[in-house]
């Protein structure tokens, strides 16, 4: 279990108890957190669900991996710590992750 | 002038070539109703093909792991006793009914097909272009910011700007660089998602000096009356700074749009087609959907929902095509009609 903290464009925070093993594309749809589109449903295939990680845990999720990193050239305002939340696996490590949701998704 | 062609007639037209469209062509065909597909894309699959072909899927029944493109040609085997027609690289523009019932389905490249029943099997829509996040693009589009090219003079003697890191992107940085003033590519970084090859032929024109790479992001574009005369960008260093161009073809990738189909006079629910789950009609007797594209109480947009409304929808297609003709329900396991059509 992890708490995660999506802190929509609009500054509305959204604290999330999210299960080891889910994503965190899926706990922001599943808590409706506005903002999180994830078109193709978590495939890796859409650039929906960018998120921009709090500078305090981009070290603990990591870098994009190839793939997300190309489709990551489809979505907005792409940044440094910017990643697509449905590659972004939770465990215990990121309990207190906090996660941005970009002004708009692509 | 355009001049309209005599149709093609046909029993069903099939809006969407993905796995859904594919197997309503087997449903159908068992009751002897020909099909012609119609699809934006250049091949069968749909989201399958676009999305996901490489990706597994676990649902299908049977398969307990298929990727999307197994899928697909699982499905293109299964229906080719069927002979199905397929119009790759068309939008469905029109949909207009006939007196007697049937219907003519009119696409962009004005191709008319006159067919007994519409069969609606469009997914999340179209694929189009996807516009890139960029303030006040609209303005500029269609004059001069192009999501494609359909004419290659059209850029010849111009400063061109490419922007995006795939294969289009590369693709038409080769094929444009000779007619181009200037050509920059734009990229968000280093890496670019392209064939081999083409990334290679393009650092070797950059190597020339024949054009220019910028790794960076476009933040606007500038100029007046739609003709853009530059792109301010952010670079991957940080700094802002104006690329001169007067033409600009951004490469975003696909988003699904549901398009035309919103202006057919359908009962729309949220961009859904409302159906029955009889027989999967819309609001339009004879027009049918099937798949993610509609959306009944309890829908779940699954791949096998969408099987099982094509076989429905096929029954109320044959009654609506031939209502005093008595359907008899067989088993392809067992019936030697079934059999002789698909040529087992």
């Amino acid at each position: 279990m992890a708490k995660i903290t999506y802190i929509a464009h609009d500054g509305s925070q959204f604290e999330v108890e999210a299960d080891n093993g889910s994503t965190v594309m899926e706990n922001a749809i599943k808590n409706a957190v506005p903002g999180i589109e994830a078109e193709c449903g978590g495939a890796c295939a859409c650039a929906t669900c960018h998120v921009y990680v709090d500078d305090a845990w981009v070290e603990k999720t990591g870098a994009a991996e190839a793939m997300e990193e190309d489709m990551l050239d489809f979505a907005y305002d792409v940044q440094p710590n910017s990643r697509l939340s449905c590659q972004i696996k939770v465990r215990d490590e990121l309990d207190g992750l906090v996660v941005k949701v970009p002004e708009r998704q692509a | 002038m355009s001049v309209i062609a005599d149709p093609v007639e046909t029993d069903a037209v099939i809006i969407g070539a993905g796995p859904v469209g594919l197997f309503a062509v087997f449903e159908l065909g068992l009751l002897d109703l020909k099909c012609h597909l119609i699809d934006i894309l250049d091949r069968a699959g749909g989201q399958c093909a676009e999305l996901y072909p490489e990706k597994p899927i676990y649902d299908i029944p049977a398969w307990p792991e298929i990727s999307g493109q197994g899928l697909t040609d699982r499905l293109m085997e299964q229906i080719k006793p069927f002979d199905p027609e397929f119009h790759f690289n068309r939008m469905v523009t029109a949909v207009d009914k006939l007196e007697d019932g049937s219907f003519l389905v009119t696409t962009d490249e004005n191709e008319v097909i006159k067919a007994k029943v519409v069969v609606i099997a469009a997914g999340g829509g179209s694929f189009q272009p996807k516009r890139p996040p960029v303030p006040g693009i609209e303005a500029f589009e269609d004059k001069s910011v192009f999501y494609s090219v359909r004419r290659m003079e059209e850029f010849r003697d111009h400063d061109i700007l490419i922007v995006g890191g795939g294969d289009s992107a590369l693709d038409w940085t080769l094929s444009l660089q000779p007619i181009a003033k200037s050509l920059t590519l734009l990229h968000r970084r280093d890496a670019f998602r392209g064939a081999p090859d083409s990334v290679n032929k393009m650092k070797a024109l950059v190597e020339e000096g024949k054009i220019n790479l910028q790794l960076g992001q476009v933040t606007g574009l500038n100029g007046a009356d739609g003709l853009v005369e530059s792109a301010s960008v952010k670079t991957k260093e940080g700094d802002e700074i104006e690329v001169k161009c007067s033409r600009v073809l951004p490469f975003f990738g696909l988003t699904m749009k549901l398009g035309p189909i919103a202006d057919w006079g359908l009962n729309l629910n949220e961009n859904l087609l409302p159906v029955d789950t009889e027989k999967f009609a819309t609001s339009e007797p004879g027009i049918f959907a099937i798949g993610d594209i509609n959306t009944y109480p309890g829908k779940l947009k699954l791949i096998l929902s969408g099987f099982h409304e094509a076989a429905l929808m096929a029954h109320a297609a044959k009654k609506y095509i031939a209502p005093d003709e008595r359907i008899v329900f067989q088993y392809t396991t067992s019936s030697t009609s079934l059999q002789k059509k698909l040529g087992v």
